[in-house]
């Protein structure tokens, strides 16, 4: 762990322990009440999601095509996150759509988006643990293909309905709403930012001890 | 330009020789797609007439499951005597190999489609001749973005392990744009009042979809094929 993941952790971590009093002393929305703090924590696990997807993304195609070995250690770490905050991001929605809308799903765009993105990473991750030898290339493969997918999946579904509330809305939060969620999204932010740079590190940890043995078995 | 062409009409002509001579994945294709075609007619058909408009997603379940059956197929021949690893040891471009091996694959699909569309057109009341030119635009368009995808990670995965479980499971997600504008696309055609525009929105969103995946495999087939 470098000082900077450490100082990022405690941060992070010092952040989301006193988060629940903050969001408690958030005033109350008015149409949908306690309901609404859900949002506090699943709309920085959506952008954050929405992040790394993009991060595995620009890593994999960089490592396809610029021969960069490194950027692959980004990407996996990249995707495992994506797969983190999608859970985060999938299971907080629902919770607020039972209360607000009155039922778990709605196949709107935005939640179909989500899910098939965050099934892309699962499949990528699947294919990294069980693909063998190669795998890494195929990985990379898959990540930028699903994320030229993303506009393609959005659209297709957009054709239906769409109930999800607009993030417009964000920037004209009165402040007392606005405080706490930029204080939960820079909370969320800095975690991810230390958990992403960990795992890229272990990873590049790994692939330098494959190489060693490799050379050793050589000589 | 011209040698790209050249290389990929190769390949096209290797593999329909190949298969002419062993009819094993027409013959093994077309018949699952029956049987799948046929499952559905038992689970879904009460009395003689389907439940709701299913024609559409099970015409378009029946082509991505025995497009799936048939890419793994292609490319496993291929993997058993190592012909793949000759066919990138050749002096050609691998962009052209991938080109080929596309059009092969759409060939084949396009001849298990010719067999499906008929059999969900009787076997679940479909107008299937209401309008030929937006339905077969509907299903090109569809199956190469399908194919095209497909080839790519079929060619991908033919060193990994556990290859068969894989091809379906990277397939699915990247395809479901595909499968949303091609049911939806069928069912607008299949609906008492046929909603035209509809269906062209529809062919039009495949189209780019294929524009943008065909041009994206071209460019990633190079790098992920080299070992």
């Amino acid at each position: 762990m470098t000082k900077l993941n450490q100082i990022e952790l405690a941060l992070a971590g010092a952040m989301l322990a006193v988060a629940p009093w903050i969001i408690d002393a958030a005033p109350y929305e008015a149409t949908m009440g306690l309901v609404q703090k859900i949002f506090y924590f699943h709309m920085p696990a959506a952008w954050l999601f929405l992040l790394a997807a993009i991060i595995a993304g620009t890593a994999s195609a960089m490592f396809l095509f610029g021969k960069k070995r490194d950027m692959d250690g980004w990407a996996l770490a990249a995707a495992e996150l994506a797969v983190v905050f999608g859970i985060i991001t999938l299971v907080t929605g629902p919770l607020w759509a039972r209360k607000a809308w009155g039922i778990w799903w709605v196949w709107d765009a935005r939640l179909t988006s989500s899910l098939i993105l965050w099934m892309i990473f699962v499949a990528y991750l699947l294919l990294r643990r069980y693909g063998g030898p190669g795998a890494d290339k195929l990985g990379a493969g898959m990540a930028l293909f699903g994320l030229a997918n993303v506009p393609f999946i959005f659209v297709s579904v957009n054709v239906w309905r769409t109930l999800h509330p607009q993030t417009s809305v964000v920037p004209t939060l009165p402040v007392q709403m606005g405080g706490p969620l930029w204080f939960c999204i820079t909370a969320f932010f800095l975690l991810f930012l230390a958990l992403l740079g960990m795992r890229a590190r272990l990873e590049r940890q790994r692939v330098r001890i494959e190489d060693l043995y490799l050379a050793e078995d050589e000589a | 330009m011209k040698d790209f062409f050249r290389v990929a009409w190769l390949v096209v002509r290797k593999d329909l020789m190949v298969e002419a001579r062993s009819l094993e994945v027409v013959s093994t294709t077309l018949f699952f797609a029956l049987t799948v075609v046929l499952v559905f007619a038992f689970g879904l058909v009460r009395e003689g007439t389907p439940v709701g408009d299913v024609s559409a997603a099970i015409l378009w379940i029946a082509t991505a499951f025995s497009g799936t059956l048939a890419l793994g197929r292609t490319f496993e021949r291929e993997r058993q005597a190592d012909t793949l690893r000759a066919l990138m040891l050749a002096p050609a471009d691998r962009p052209a190999i991938y080109a080929g091996k596309l059009a092969g694959m759409l060939l084949l699909m396009a001849l298990v489609e010719m067999v499906l569309v008929p059999l969900v057109g009787l076997l679940f009341q479909a107008p299937i001749l209401g309008h030929p030119v937006h339905l077969a635009a509907l299903l090109l368009a569809g199956t190469t973005g399908f194919a095209a995808v497909g080839t790519l990670f079929a060619a991908m995965l033919v060193r990994a392990r556990s290859r068969d479980v894989m091809l379906p499971i990277l397939l699915y997600p990247i395809t479901v744009p595909v499968m949303i504008a091609g049911v939806r696309g069928t069912a607008a055609l299949f609906q008492g009042t046929p909603d035209e525009a509809l269906a062209r929105f529809w062919i039009a969103l495949l189209v780019f979809f294929d524009v943008v995946f065909v041009t994206l495999a071209l460019w990633t087939f190079e790098p992920v094929m080299t070992e």
